[in-house]
């Protein structure tokens, strides 16, 4: 199923055999809301597989629009939003529950379930996608053991700290091993040193093979990762910068990098002190 | 199998979150399927009843007491003669007492056994071949007189049954029983309708977290459906469950000693109890069915 799906020529274009199709590709896609304000404007892109990549821009840019339009949530004015070569307004009402399940979702509000604890906010994205009970007790703590989370599995959600919560959610978005994992401003909520716990595991996640795309407006945090930045402005694609080459370091490595080049090195040891 | 448990417990656990709204449409249904319960039968009697009427096609002749045996004789005859008329049936004073005797029951019995002298008239049961002429046969026996006054054909007539009147008054009052409670059957049923439908929206509103996060991580459509149709259908079969206990407790309670003891309620042509719960039934799980079903269409947007 899988692979069928990722082999799958592209409509309208020929492609060498062997070559997989990028796992994002946009063409001309724009999008315009009611009243006249222009979501995207001819927007054109490829994300390939295993990329981390981040979408930047100020508040109103369309980055949010384009997560809507990735999940088949909205319906774009014109162009194509293709999900590893397929036309994802091709593929029908009844089926872009099946694209979902191969799409993972991570938001900066978290969407946790208040009334369900940690373990069964994860279970619940297996339980309503048909997993069976065997399944859920064996990937959940599995997915959680990942996040760190292995100790407040019977928690409810108000008594973690919003890092914990984002964990939670990154958890429930990638139980399945979705391919393709799409986070809408994960940081947006967190403190910095948070933050960079959360794109940590995100690297983490990027580096079993699955593509990252990030959207947010942090773009300080976004220089200093040092990888893909596809900046938008008014629904159109300003910079699109493959950046400088720190792809083969390892998450401990990227961690460090990362306080240091924010200068929280400092305030990292402090905190421990006091533990 | 697990999945079905994963959709009952979904559809309690909002219906305990949601229990005012349940309770409401809970209710609602419970009144309307009671008087469905009432109207449904009585309906039915009163249908039935008709059918009776209209199939009565004689017209009675009753004579008076003076009227010798030479001028029966030709008044049969004569009736005999009428056009539409199949048969003309003599009923003495004994028969009728006889008649009469097969039609009562009880104390009523008893109270005839104790009459002095008949008080029978003699009549001649007059069969027609079809109702519709029933009315032309009456006419015939008596015709309107110059003077606008009926005069019968033969002076020994005392009265022709007006079967046509007879049967307008029991359509009539049937009738109007039937418009009365039909309307309010039918707002009940729109009301509790309406009820299940805002119970199911409310719901919605209250799990749209949860419906967010389904379809975020791929639930299909009628996955996030299903939940909500159980919590419908749950609310129906609660309501349609109470008010079959409430009519049985009605029947045992105040029903059958009625038609124990009361000649008109037991002649009554009704229906059995078991067929009125599966119509009961069917129709609190049609409403509530219907219900969620206009609101998942209308507030589920998937």
């Amino acid at each position: 199923m899988r692979r069928g799906r990722e082999v799958a020529p592209r409509p309208g274009g020929v492609r060498p055999a062997g070559i997989a199709p990028p796992v994002i590709e946009l063409r001309e896609l724009t999008q315009v809301y009611p009243g006249g304000h222009v979501g995207l404007d001819r927007l054109t892109l490829e994300v390939q597989r295993g990329e981390f990549a981040f979408v930047v821009g100020p508040t109103g840019c369309g980055k949010s629009t384009l997560i809507k339009l990735l999940i088949g949530e909205v319906t774009p004015a014109s162009g194509h939003v293709l999900i590893a070569g397929r036309d994802i307004q091709k593929i029908g009402a009844k089926k872009l529950p099946m694209l979902r399940r191969r799409i993972g979702t991570v938001f900066q509000d978290f969407k946790l379930l208040p009334n369900r604890t940690v373990y069964d906010n994860v279970a619940y994205a297996l339980q309503v996608t048909g997993g069976t009970r065997s399944e859920i007790r064996r990937k959940v703590p599995e997915i959680l053991r990942l996040v760190g989370l292995q100790t407040k599995i019977h928690n409810y959600p108000d008594e973690l700290s919003g890092g914990e919560q984002q964990r939670v959610s990154i958890a429930r978005a990638f139980v399945n091993h979705p391919p393709l994992l799409l986070a809408d401003e994960p940081t947006g909520n967190l403190d910095p040193e948070t933050s960079i716990g959360i794109m940590q595991l995100l690297y983490r996640i990027n580096r079993t093979g699955t593509t990252v795309l990030v959207v947010t407006h942090d773009r300080e945090m976004v220089d200093k990762m040092r990888r893909r930045v596809i900046a938008l402005e008014a629904g159109r694609l300003v910079r699109d910068e493959h950046g400088g080459g720190y792809h083969d370091e390892s998450t401990r490595e990227f961690a460090a990098r990362m306080r240091a080049e924010m200068g929280l090195e400092e305030a990292r040891r402090l905190d421990e002190l006091d533990r | 199998m697990s999945r079905l448990t994963f959709f009952i417990a979904e559809a309690l656990r909002a219906m305990r979150r949601n229990a005012a709204p349940s309770v409401a449409a809970i209710v609602t249904i419970i009144v309307t399927t009671l008087l469905l319960g009432v109207l449904v039968p009585v309906l039915w009697a009163s249908a039935s009843k008709n059918s009776e009427v209209r199939n009565q096609i004689e017209q009675r002749v009753f004579l008076y007491e003076d009227a010798s045996k030479s001028e029966i004789t030709s008044l049969q005859h004569r009736l005999r003669q009428l056009p539409h008329v199949t048969a003309v049936q003599y009923v003495d004073k004994k028969q009728a007492l006889k008649i009469l005797r097969t039609r009562v029951k009880g104390d009523l019995k008893n109270s005839i056994s104790q009459l002095k002298n008949n008080p029978l008239p003699r009549s001649f049961n007059v069969k027609v071949d079809d109702a519709n002429n029933l009315e032309a046969v009456r006419q015939e026996i008596v015709p309107p007189g110059s003077a606008g006054q009926p005069k019968p054909i033969s002076p020994i007539i005392q009265e022709v049954t007006d079967s046509r009147q007879q049967a307008a008054t029991i359509r009539r009052v049937t009738s109007a029983v039937e418009i009365v409670l039909g309307v309010i059957a039918a707002l009940l049923l729109l009301a509790s309708l309406l009820l299940v439908a805002n119970t199911i929206r409310l719901s919605i509103y209250a799990r749209r977290r949860e419906v967010e996060v389904m379809r975020l991580v791929g639930a299909t459509n009628w996955f996030i459906r299903w939940p909500f149709v159980l919590e419908g259908l749950i609310v129906g079969l609660i309501g349609a469950g109470v008010a079959v206990g409430i009519l049985w407790l009605g029947k045992v309670t105040i029903a059958d000693p009625l038609s124990a003891n009361l000649d008109l309620v037991a002649n009554l042509q009704t229906m059995g109890f078991a067929p009125l719960v599966a119509i009961l039934a069917g129709a609190a799980m049609a409403v509530s069915a219907l219900g969620s079903g206009v609101t998942l269409r209308r507030f589920l947007r998937i």
